[in-house]
């Protein structure tokens, strides 16, 4: 190409020429001839700029000193109201598909003689996960999504970033993470890509390993579920809602100080450097269109995310019926795989069940409770229903699962760190593959699981150690 | 279409609209291809998903669409391809997203690009306008947010700020569907060359540097007469923008119009 190359040579010449500071001059003139443009075509007559109860509002949101308080009234207002509502809802679809629909399928099957293997396979494997994964996740996502959303309309997320943003600065990280990690909330898939924001790539890296110490979709329902079942057990029936939405909440804080922890280690050791500067804009706030945004948050993100579920919990199931079934010198292979991690989750405050659903789950985090279920269900063999009629099923719903789970070997502590290792352990499939496709590099990737999973085997094991040794 | 319309939103169904059919994803060969451009939270989602029959999620925040994104409508019996850009406030390409937009604009070369624009803080969207003018002349302006500015009190001079630019612009509240009937028209005119911008496009160069800009655009104009753009790249180069520089020496200039590919993907 020989013009360019003649072209390219001239512009070089000329370069020298030119007065030091022309990029200046160049910007200038463009942001002059705008402004001209505007104030001969734009009339203000009401007097300028925002709406006053928005600069009122802004001032609250936004406060130095009030800022942070009415976030965490906002997100435990939206968590409580999740944990009341879903509740009911929740126990009825388990009632309709766990426990009336499970046993008609199964004695129908069999009835009509189709293999016991083949039925145990398709209705007490693949069916029955299916079932869990619905009952369990529909009534919050179906309330939790569009809460969240009507937040993210009403252009809420950006003053979480603002709020956060001098935190994220002290670090050594991009102010924009703040806005990443509140994206995080949603999909830490979506989270890692919305990265792209960030211009330098080392607080870009940053940004995306830890991404993932961002609650997302897949464990809300699960720290929920917990916190209902068994921290909310611990208070009077009043305050039960009350106290299950405040350890959700708080586990999600404790999210956020991961994230801001780590990227402080990772500023001064893996990726050196200073934190650079930005302007972050914040939106209007505009009334969100409820009738568009219930549609949006239900057909795109509820059904998405279920369907997700449902599809990773078929073979799941599958998988798990399999282990739980096939013997091998006279256990089943699930025998074998939970008694040998048994002494590892019992270290971690955990136990071997619940190790083994984070393997079988590995694709998808959103059902390691289904899996959890099914495990235990399995290995201990049918659950002897205490409760009394069908018609208040769906009220004793959380005691079949306590009953069920403390009858596993559950304690509080079991919960505890089952919620701080549902945070804190490597990111679900979908992510990795997102997280190696943004920054091409396996050495990352595996960074970006090895860290959170470190981490959590620290934090379950050294609160497993304290909390036995209070307990004595 | 022009059936399902009910009698009294008829004021907004005329006869653009009447041979709208949305396309979605459905992308197939396509007559046109239009290119959605703007600042961060403007709407742009909004208006693709108005054009396109999409949902693609919109949020009231920047950075919410960080790759592009393609749709496709029919008009007239003609497929207009549509790429919802990322937002940027320049096209400096100082970051991906930025890269991403002014790759797109610059070498994929689209039939039309629809700048949206925030009505209520006009000034900073027309800083990215008119740095885009310098790209390309078949621009079509989308006033978004009419119905916010109104709320604010304020007042847009749509049919001014048309005269003062030289290019089509119409005034939308995409949420409503405000708007859409002009906003076609106008994306149909300057697609099929009806409307043909004749007025020169504000002048950004600084008087210092007309004498090189001149120089240099005149050697760009010899060496390849189909550049649409040659005192853009001419300043460009004299900044030492190194992607202008790479795109002139492997003459993605004056080739065919390329698909651009998306960043790190």
């Amino acid at each position: 190409m020989n013009r360019s190359q003649e072209i390219l040579r001239h512009a070089e010449a000329l370069r020298w020429k030119l007065p030091p500071n022309f990029q200046d001059e160049v910007a200038g003139r463009v942001s002059r001839e705008a402004s001209e443009l505007a104030a001969r075509r734009v009339h203000r007559p009401g007097g300028s700029g925002r709406l006053a109860w928005q600069r009122r509002l802004d001032l609250i949101l936004t406060g130095r000193w009030t800022g942070i308080p009415a976030m965490a009234l906002l997100f435990a207002t939206v968590l409580w109201l999740t944990i009341e509502g879903a509740n009911v809802p929740s126990g009825m679809l388990a009632n309709l598909l766990v426990d009336t629909w499970h046993p008609w399928l199964k004695s129908t099957a069999l009835a009509v003689g189709v293999w016991p293997w083949l039925a145990g396979l398709a209705i007490d494997g693949m069916y029955l996960s299916a079932a869990w994964v619905i009952s369990v996740m529909l009534p919050p996502m179906a309330i939790f999504f569009p809460a969240f959303t009507l937040l993210e309309d009403f252009g809420y997320l950006p003053r979480v970033a603002f709020n956060l943003d001098r935190l994220f600065q002290k670090v050594g990280a991009h102010g924009k993470q703040a806005l990443t990690m509140t994206m995080g909330l949603g999909c830490n898939a979506a989270g890692v890509v919305a990265t792209r924001i960030i211009d330098s790539p080392r607080e870009r890296l940053i940004a995306i390993i830890t991404n993932n110490f961002s609650l997302c979709n897949g464990r809300w329902p699960t720290q929920i579920l917990l916190a209902t079942v068994f921290v909310g057990a611990l208070a009077p029936p009043a305050v039960a809602g009350l106290v299950a939405a405040s350890s959700v909440f708080a586990v999600a804080v404790l999210g956020f100080a991961f994230a801001l922890g780590s990227s402080w280690l990772l500023s001064r050791t893996l990726l050196k450097g200073e934190s650079s500067s930005f302007s972050l804009e914040l939106p209007p706030y505009r009334p969100p269109n409820l009738l568009r945004t219930l549609y949006t948050s239900l057909i795109d993100r509820t059904m998405f995310v279920l369907w997700r579920a449902v599809v990773f919990a078929i073979p799941a199931g599958a998988a798990i019926w399999l282990i739980a079934n096939i013997d091998a010198g006279g256990h089943s292979i699930a025998w074998w795989m939970v008694t040998g991690l048994d002494p590892l989750a019992w270290v971690m405050g955990l136990t071997g069940v619940i190790l083994v659903a984070y393997i079988v789950a590995i694709p998808a985090n959103e059902i390691v409770v289904p899996t959890i279920l099914m495990l235990t269900a399995l290995l201990a063999g049918p659950i002897a229903p205490d409760a009394p009629a069908a018609g208040v099923m769906f009220e004793t719903e959380e005691h079949i699962l306590h009953g069920m789970l403390t009858a596993a070997g559950w304690t509080t502590l079991t919960a505890v760190c089952l919620m701080l290792f549902s945070l804190l352990h490597n990111p679900c499939s979908t992510t990795l593959y997102t997280i190696y496709k943004e920054t091409g590099s396996w050495f990352w990737t595996m960074v970006s699981a090895a860290l959170p999973l470190a981490l959590g085997f620290v934090a379950c094991t050294s609160v497993a150690f304290i909390w036995r040794a209070l307990a004595g | 279409m022009s059936s399902s319309c009910a009698p009294t939103a008829c004021e907004n169904c005329g006869s653009a609209r009447a041979d709208l059919r949305r396309l979605g994803l459905r992308l197939g060969r396509w007559d046109y291809s239009v290119a959605l451009a703007g600042n961060p939270n403007v709407g742009k989602s909004t208006v693709f998903n108005l054009l396109t029959g999409l949902r693609q999620h919109t949020g009231n925040w920047p950075g919410k669409t960080v790759s592009r994104a393609e749709g496709a409508f029919d008009l007239d019996g003609k497929r207009y391809k549509i790429t919802d850009l990322p937002g940027t406030y320049s096209l400096l390409g100082a970051s991906p997203d930025e890269e991403v937009a002014r790759d797109f604009l610059l070498f994929s070369r689209p039939d039309v690009t629809l700048v949206v624009a925030d009505a209520t803080c006009l000034e900073r969207n027309l800083a990215l306008l008119l740095q885009i003018m310098q790209i390309t002349g078949r621009v079509v302006l989308c006033l978004n947010l009419m119905d916010e500015a109104r709320a604010h009190g304020i007042d847009v001079d749509v049919r001014g700020l048309a005269r003062d630019l030289g290019i089509p612009a119409v005034g939308t509240a995409a949420r409503r569907g405000e708007g859409l009937d002009e906003l076609l028209a106008a994306i149909r005119d300057v697609a099929t060359g009806v409307f043909v911008r004749e007025a020169a496009p504000p002048e950004i160069t600084p008087e210092a540097l007309r004498g090189p800009v001149g120089e240099l655009a005149d050697q760009l104009r010899a060496a390849y007469p189909l550049m649409e753009n040659p005192a853009w790249v001419a300043l460009r180069l004299l900044e030492g923008d190194g992607r202008v520089i790479a795109g002139l020496e492997q003459g993605e200039f004056d080739g065919p119009a390329m698909e651009t590919k998306e960043v790190n993907g």
